[in-house]
Formats: structure tokens, C-alpha cells, sequence
């Protein structure tokens, strides 16, 4: 009987942890930022995401891929219809099926929050959409070349940290994502993420603030660098991931140690509700579909005797639409650390303290000197 | 790669022992290529004979082959050229040129069109292909329009090679009126020198490693006097010389084979000028990001513009403050007895003075004027009369005016009506003062050497020159500090400094070759140095001469 006991507290425990990161839909943003060859590391690191993704499960419907060059066909590719993310040109991460979205001028900040926030034009194709709702967990990764507080966007604009920010607070009010997961690999990446608000977003960044993310390594005939250090090694670990596997996000956060990537990739996670350990890679890489089998039969005629105990309940007042979500109640925020001032009467009172002294000194008769 | 170039190179190299510019077998060599080749003839007839390179009624023909970009868009392109003169020196760049043709129309990853060009007559041929090419006539060439284009031009190298194997490459990049190309060039050659290992020099001097010591500084100090004394030349000094003035980035890279032991072949060579070309091809603008201003001691370092003008500032503001101090004696008036007097003088002596200062400048410009003009007129009579041939002719003539503006000052006062008076010289001096400023300060920004190497001869002239001084001795001084000779010791200096000294008539001749280049880069080229030197740095000598021998 007790193994009867711990085999019924394994699998209720099992169905908890079954259920519990409530998405039922995947998404992937997958944007470079940045035009010109020298670039050419970029775009290949949103393809080696993007080869990830979709062999993971996540269809190219569900994918928004922006590309703001287009390497593959560049003039200047030795290896016309390629682009490699390693040396020796091992791995072409442009194969025949990549489906871009938005490609070159179409690249920019006003199209990309566009997208996030979901206002675009009526005449907007789907594949140019993100049609994600309330249960869909969306990853986000940008690529490009970045500074303290902002992204530059094919060398003439910039997105900041705070723009960002605000479209994923009108994401999360429009409910346009269960979860979120945010991954930047560009220079000073972490100052990108300092400013979220709102909540189940997890982000994670290639460098600190005040650190340059680095390239990978070059590819002598290409010519230029291939691959970003922190998307390289992310690729690495993504590429061990299979849809059933079990790697959590702990083990996200260890992709790229300094050792290995030179700067110190960072990670947020106070937002987000559950306990990182919980989350599965899968949740945001890939899709995978919950199937739940069951032996038994599930009785469906007891629900009738519901509604008699449902009256007995007091009528509660009415909450706004807001309310009525568990998150409201949930969600703690730590109070803005405001930058300590002295009390403001203190100085005046310091003020005063001088200007006493120097008149009892000096008296009266001096102050036509100064004026 | 490497492996490809050597029997290519090889096959080249030994075909190019034919006298003259073998047009019809480079035309055929080209298109065998794969390159799109076509011809420019072009004639000039020199203003009078080039000792130097012994010519006067110059007909040649541009040949050039056009390798087109296999995917992109023909709007740009890259220019890879080598001189063919008469005397066969620089074949080896012409066979390098046709194996780099050979071995690039096999790569698929250029972006712009590469231009490789083959000119008679060094810098005449090259001045017709760029007029050619950009649809301009500045200097009265004669030439039959191009047929072929390739698009904007990005940049440009120009190769001397005259043996096939070399110790080291020398970059040139002074170019016409003292314009330099943008300093990432330079620093682009420099980086591939050292990744291929080859030795590159610059100014023909090798790089010293100790920069601590007193003999490092000196060498370095002694690399940057031949910079600026080529660059105040105002002349090309490399066929690369006459791109600038089309906003084109160019260089010369010069072979050098001299007794050392290491060798470089020309697989080698070939090695550098493509990983040049491939870095110029990845390029998406044209080069504007480093210096267009700057002064090299050596490969690896360089002094730019905002530490070396502030130099010349400092001599330009002596000029200013002599002329506030002659201001401010010529604003109050000379104390007299009388108040009244005092008052009603300086109205009509100013009046005076102007009428007084402006015969002298317009008889000093006069004098200029015929020192442009009449050097290159009146060689033929010269001719007649003297046993001197017309390139002789023309350099005595200049000089014989140049003296002879010495002997002015005598014979202008016969025109003044009434004396000069002590207020007619300082308002003269005051406008030769204001007029040397300008005129420097102009001079050093568009050519920074020239400027500075006149305000450090002529500054001193200006400042101190009164009427007052002991005549002789100034005279002598002012005479050593005018422009003539001024160039005289830049000639002597720069043979110094290239450790090859020479003796005073040897360095005279010189000094007579150097003037007979200077008018023909001006009319050949459309070199400024010779106009400004004449029309108007004599001139503002010769009113200073004026103050000198003021009565």
C-alpha cells in the first residue's frame, strides 16, 4: 500500500509538472539587424537559430524571419546560394527550404515593432504576422551590432532598451504571449533587458554593459567572420536538444561560459513566474505537443451536480477585466531603486546655517562690496 | 592559390623583350584573357623639350582591358595599372599585370569591375586616359574618347616593377599639387606586407625599430623632410599621382631590387596585389573613414593634420601681429605741437599713401605676370639669338626676369609723383604683411609642405624688413630667404636627404631641370606650384624688396 501511495503522489506530481507551463502554441522572432558583408556573422547566426527552431518542431507559419542583407546571394560570396556557420564549410545553414519574411529595407524598427505589437496595415500577408495569443510562449532572438541601451538597425536607426520594453508591456496587455524568451547576442547586450516590466519574460544576453561580444572565427576563403562565439556555442548546445529532451533552462543560462566566449553572457529571470529549472528548452525552442494518454475512462455526467452547490456561494463583487486574471495578484515587483538625495530641507536649512554666519562675521555694512 | 600564378607568371614574363609598346600583342594577350580590351591614341606637343625624359611632341596609345564582375551591377570599379615606357624598365609590371588579368577572370567573388591598364608615356598617357575616361579637357590633351566603361572608380594601384625579382616595394603616395590618397591605403599595403612577408619601405628608406633613440628620431625626422619636400613639389610622383583629382584613391608600389639577400619573386608580388584588390572589392564605399591630411616618418606611424598645422598657425599669427602692431602706429597719429596740425594731416597723407602703395603692387604683379608668361613666349627668339637650346632658354629667361624684379625698386619710384614718406611704406607693409597671410595660410591648407616650407623663408623677410635697416646686409638676407632660393636649398636638401649629395654645379643644373619641370607639370598636368610661385609668392617678395629700398 505505500508503493500504491507513492505511485499515486509520483503521478500527480508528473501531471503538475505536466501542465505547468500552460502554452499550447510556440512562436519564434528571429531578427539580424545589420546590412553589408563584413556582416555576414549575423544573418549566419539568426539561420543557425532558425535551423534550430524549425527542426525542433516550430513550422516556418510560426516563424517571423527578418534578414537585412542577403549573404547567399551577395556579390561577393565565393559560395554563391551559402552561408556557413562553421569553418571549412561544414555546415551551410542556408539551405533549400529557409522562407524569409522580411528581407532587406524591410528590416526596420517601425516593421519590427510592427510585428510585435501585432498593428500592422490589413493588407499584411500572414506569413508577415505574429498571429501568437494569450497561450503562446514566443522566442525573440536579435542579432546585430549593439550599444548601451539600444540596437542599431541597419546603419541608420536605432531601437532602445526602452522601446522594447513598451512593446512587450502592450504585448502582455493585449495578451499576446504566455511566456516570453528573449535572447540578444550583440555587443553590451545585457543593457538591453535592464528595462522590462512586464511580467513571464526571461532574457538572456551574449555580453554584460561595457563588454563587446565577439566573433567566432573566419573562414579564409570566404574571407570574413562566420559565426558570433555566443550564438556558436549556443547552436552546439541546440544542437543536442531533441523534441523529448529534458534540458531545462539552467543549463541555457551555462551556454558560453567567459572561458570560451570572452564576455560574461547574462540572464534575467526575476519576471518570469516559475522557477527556471522547470522550464524546458523545448517550452520556447521548439514545439512540442502535449499528449497525455490515459487508461481509463473520463466520467463527464458528474459535472450536473455542480451548479446546486455553486449557488450556495455569496455573490462577489464584480472585478474589472484585469483582475479577474490570476497573474494580477501574483505579480511582485521590487520598488525602482531611487538614488538617495539629503532631504531637501536639510539643505536649505545648511543654506541658511552659511548665510547667518557669514553676515554675523562680516555684518551687514559688507554686502555693498558684493553687490 | 599561389600554385596557379607561378607558370602563368612565368609564361609572361618571358614574352615582354619587344621594343616599344606592343600594341596588337597586348590587345591580343588581353582578350585571349577573357577581358574586354580596347585602345585610346593620344598627342601632345610639350610647351618645349623634356631634357629629363627627352621628349617634345609626344603620340602614344592607352591599352585596356575591362574585366567585368560575373553577378554585380557595373557601376564600380577598381584600376590596376602599369607604365610602358620606351626603354622597356617596367616590363615585369606589365607581365604581372597580364598573369593578375589571367588568374582574377577565374574568380567568381568581384563586385566591381577591375580596370587593367597599360599607358604610354607614364604620367601624359595616364593624364589622356583619366580625361578620357571622366569626360574632361583641362589640359589641352589631344585624344580619341574611349569606348569602353567600367563605372565609378573606386581606387587605383599603379605598378613599377623593373626585375622580376625584388627586395623590397616602396609605396608612393604623394600626388599631384601635394594631394595624398586616404591613409587606410597605405595602411592596407602595410598590412599585407606583413602578413606576406615582404620588406616595404616608404620614401625608400627602411623602418628603424628603435624610436627611443636619438639616431631612430633622425631617421624618422629625416623620412618625413622627404615627404614634405616631395609633397611641396606639387609634382606626381608615381603615375598614381593623377587619380586624386578625380576623388579617386590610388598609390604607386614600386619594386626595388638592391643587395640584399632575401629575394621576393613575383608570385609573391602577385600574392599581395590580390589580397589587395580582394580587400578593395569588399569595400561598399569609397575610402573616407582615415586621414586625407597627414605625414609619414615611417609605414607605422604618421603625424596628421591637427598636430602639424598649429605649427604653421603659429607662423602665420607673426605676420598678423606685425600687421596690428603696423595698424595701430598708422591709427595714431604722430605726436605734434600742435593739435590742429595733428589733425588735419592724416587725412590727406592716407590718401597719399594709397596712391603711393598701389604703384608698387601693380608693377611687383606685373612682374610676376611676365615671369609666367614670358619664360615659354619668348624661347623661340631666345633661341635665335643665343647658343642655348629652348629648354635653356626658357629656365635662364625665367631667371633673367626673376633678377631682374631685384632692380625694381630703383626705377618705380620714377613714377611716384610726390617722395615716399614714412607713412607710405607702413601702409605697404601693412598690405604685403595682411596679402603673405593670406596667401600662406591659402597655399598650406590645400598644400600643407608649400605653405610651410615659404612662411619659414619668407616669415622672417616680412616681419623685420623696414626701410631703416642697414641696406646691403639686408639686402643680402633677403635675397637668400626669397623664393628662388629657397628652392635652391630644397633641392640641395633633398639630395641630402636621399644619400646622394651632390656637388653646387651639379646641384645648379639641378636646380635648372627642377625649374623646366615645374612649368611643364603646369602645363602638362595642371600643377599649381609654378603659377603660385610666379603670379603671386614674387610678387609679395618683390613688394618686400620694395619696403627695403623705400626712400
Amino acid at each position: 500500500s505505500y508503493l500504491f501511495i507513492y505511485l499515486f503522489y509520483y503521478i500527480t506530481t508528473k501531471a503538475t509538472q505536466f501542465f505547468n507551463s500552460g502554452h499550447t502554441n510556440n512562436w519564434a522572432v528571429l531578427v539580424c539587424t545589420s546590412r553589408f558583408w563584413f556582416n555576414y556573422r549575423h544573418v549566419a547566426n539568426v539561420l543557425s537559430v532558425y535551423r534550430s527552431v524549425k527542426r525542433l518542431g516550430i513550422p516556418d507559419s510560426h516563424i517571423v524571419l527578418m534578414l537585412a542583407d542577403d549573404m547567399a546571394c551577395n556579390h561577393r560570396n565565393p559560395k554563391p546560394a551559402t552561408v556557413f556557420s562553421h569553418k571549412n564549410m561544414e555546415l551551410n545553414v542556408y539551405g533549400d527550404d529557409v522562407e524569409v519574411d522580411y528581407r532587406g529595407y524591410e528590416v526596420t524598427v517601425e516593421n519590427f515593432l510592427r510585428v510585435l505589437t501585432g498593428r500592422l496595415p490589413p493588407s499584411t500577408p500572414r506569413s508577415k504576422r505574429l498571429l501568437s495569443d494569450d497561450r503562446s510562449n514566443i522566442l525573440i532572438y536579435l542579432t546585430g551590432h549593439g550599444g548601451n541601451g539600444f540596437l542599431k538597425f541597419q546603419d541608420s536607426e536605432e531601437i532602445s532598451n526602452v522601446e522594447l520594453a513598451d512593446a512587450f508591456e502592450q504585448m502582455w496587455q493585449k495578451r499576446r504571449y504566455n511566456e516570453l524568451l528573449f535572447i540578444i547576442d550583440t555587443c553590451q547586450g545585457a543593457s538591453m533587458y535592464e528595462r522590462f516590466y512586464s511580467p513571464n519574460i526571461m532574457a538572456l544576453a551574449s555580453s554584460q554593459v561595457g563588454e563587446d561580444s565577439l566573433s567566432h572565427q573566419p573562414d579564409l576563403a570566404i574571407g570574413v567572420h562566420l559565426m558570433d562565439r555566443y550564438t556558436f556555442y549556443l547552436l552546439e548546445f541546440l544542437e543536442d536538444i531533441h523534441p523529448a529532451s529534458q534540458a531545462n533552462m539552467n543549463d541555457l543560462f551555462k551556454v558560453c561560459p567567459k572561458s570560451q566566449c570572452v564576455s560574461t553572457p547574462g540572464h534575467r529571470t526575476d519576471l518570469f513566474l516559475r522557477d527556471p529549472r522547470s522550464v524546458l528548452i523545448t517550452d520556447f525552442f521548439g514545439s512540442v505537443r502535449k499528449v497525455e494518454i490515459t487508461r481509463e475512462a473520463v466520467n463527464l455526467t458528474s459535472a450536473a451536480e455542480q451548479p446546486v452547490e455553486a449557488t450556495k456561494e455569496p455573490k462577489s463583487e464584480p472585478l474589472s477585466y484585469v483582475d479577474q486574471l490570476p497573474v494580477a495578484e501574483i505579480i511582485h515587483q521590487k520598488p525602482k531603486q531611487k538614488d538617495w538625495h539629503p532631504p531637501d530641507g536639510f539643505i536649505l536649512g545648511l543654506w541658511t546655517l552659511i548665510l547667518l554666519v557669514f553676515f554675523k562675521t562680516y555684518g551687514i555694512k559688507h554686502l555693498k562690496h558684493i553687490f | 592559390r599561389s600554385e596557379h600564378i607561378t607558370p602563368i607568371l612565368a609564361h609572361h614574363l618571358l614574352f615582354i623583350v619587344l621594343m616599344g609598346m606592343p600594341v596588337e600583342w597586348l590587345v591580343k594577350t588581353m582578350q585571349a584573357r577573357g577581358l574586354e580590351v580596347f585602345t585610346q591614341s593620344f598627342t601632345r606637343t610639350l610647351p618645349f623639350p623634356d631634357e629629363n625624359k627627352e621628349r617634345y611632341m609626344v603620340r602614344g596609345t592607352n591599352i585596356y582591358g575591362i574585366l567585368r564582375a560575373p553577378r554585380a551591377p557595373r557601376t564600380e570599379a577598381l584600376v590596376l595599372s602599369a607604365p610602358c615606357s620606351p626603354d622597356n624598365s617596367n616590363n615585369q609590371a606589365v607581365g604581372l599585370l597580364l598573369g593578375l588579368a589571367q588568374y582574377f577572370r577565374s574568380q567568381i567573388y568581384w563586385a566591381k569591375d577591375i580596370i587593367f591598364l597599360v599607358n604610354e608615356h607614364d604620367l601624359i598617357g595616364m593624364q589622356a586616359w583619366l580625361e578620357g575616361y571622366h569626360h574632361t579637357n583641362i589640359t589641352g590633351m589631344d585624344y580619341t574618347p574611349l569606348q569602353g566603361r567600367a563605372g565609378s572608380i573606386q581606387a587605383a594601384l599603379s605598378l613599377e616593377l623593373s626585375s622580376d625579382v625584388i627586395t623590397s616595394l616602396d609605396l608612393v603616395l604623394e600626388g599631384l599639387n601635394g594631394q595624398l590618397p586616404n591613409l587606410d591605403l597605405a595602411n592596407l599595403f602595410h598590412a599585407f606586407c606583413q602578413k606576406i612577408g615582404v620588406l616595404c619601405t616608404i620614401q625608400g628608406k627602411l623602418q628603424r625599430g628603435d624610436w627611443d633613440t636619438a639616431e631612430g628620431y633622425t631617421h624618422a625626422v629625416q623620412t618625413m623632410m622627404l615627404m614634405v619636400l616631395k609633397q611641396a613639389s606639387g609634382r606626381p610622383w608615381g603615375d598614381h599621382g593623377l587619380f586624386l583629382r578625380y576623388h579617386i584613391e590610388a598609390a604607386s608600389v614600386r619594386g626595388i631590387n638592391s643587395f640584399r639577400q632575401y629575394k621576393t619573386d613575383a608570385t609573391t608580388i602577385g600574392r599581395l596585389l590580390e589580397g589587395m584588390f580582394r580587400k578593395l572589392n569588399n569595400l561598399l564605399e569609397r575610402l573616407h573613414q582615415s586621414y586625407f591630411f597627414y605625414l609619414m616618418p615611417s609605414l607605422t606611424h604618421f603625424v596628421s593634420i591637427g598636430y602639424y598645422m598649429p605649427a604653421f598657425g603659429l607662423l602665420a599669427t607673426i605676420l598678423l601681429l606685425r600687421a596690428l602692431d603696423l595698424w595701430v602706429q598708422l591709427g595714431t597719429p604722430a605726436q605734434v605741437t600742435e593739435d590742429g596740425a595733428g589733425e588735419v594731416e592724416p587725412v590727406s597723407i592716407n590718401n597719399q599713401g594709397v596712391l603711393s602703395v598701389l604703384t608698387p603692387v601693380v608693377i611687383s604683379h606685373l612682374t610676376g605676370v611676365a615671369l609666367y608668361t614670358l619664360p615659354v613666349l619668348s624661347q623661340e627668339t631666345a633661341v635665335e639669338h643665343f647658343p642655348v637650346s629652348e629648354t635653356e632658354a626658357v629656365v635662364l629667361t625665367a631667371i633673367a626676369i626673376y633678377t631682374a624684379g631685384l632692380a625694381l625698386p630703383h626705377n618705380t619710384h620714377r613714377f611716384i609723383s610726390g617722395e615716399g614718406t614714412e607713412q607710405g611704406w607702413r601702409v605697404l607693409k601693412l598690405v604685403a604683411l595682411l596679402y603673405l597671410a593670406v596667401l600662406l595660410g591659402c597655399t598650406a591648407l590645400i598644400n600643407f609642405s608649400l605653405g610651410f616650407i615659404l612662411a619659414i623663408t619668407l616669415v622672417p623677410a616680412a616681419a623685420c624688413v623696414t626701410p631703416h635697416m642697414p641696406k646691403a646686409l639686408t639686402a643680402l638676407a633677403m635675397v637668400l630667404l626669397s623664393p628662388g632660393c629657397t628652392l635652391l636649398y630644397c633641392v640641395f636638401i633633398f639630395q641630402e636627404l636621399q644619400e646622394a649629395p651632390v656637388t653646387l654645379p651639379e646641384g645648379w643644373m639641378l636646380f635648372l631641370s627642377v625649374i623646366s619641370q615645374g612649368i611643364l607639370d603646369h602645363s602638362l598636368y595642371g600643377s599649381l606650384v609654378y603659377p603660385l610661385l610666379a603670379l603671386l609668392i614674387y610678387p609679395c617678395w618683390l613688394l618686400l624688396w620694395n619696403i627695403l629700398f623705400w626712400k
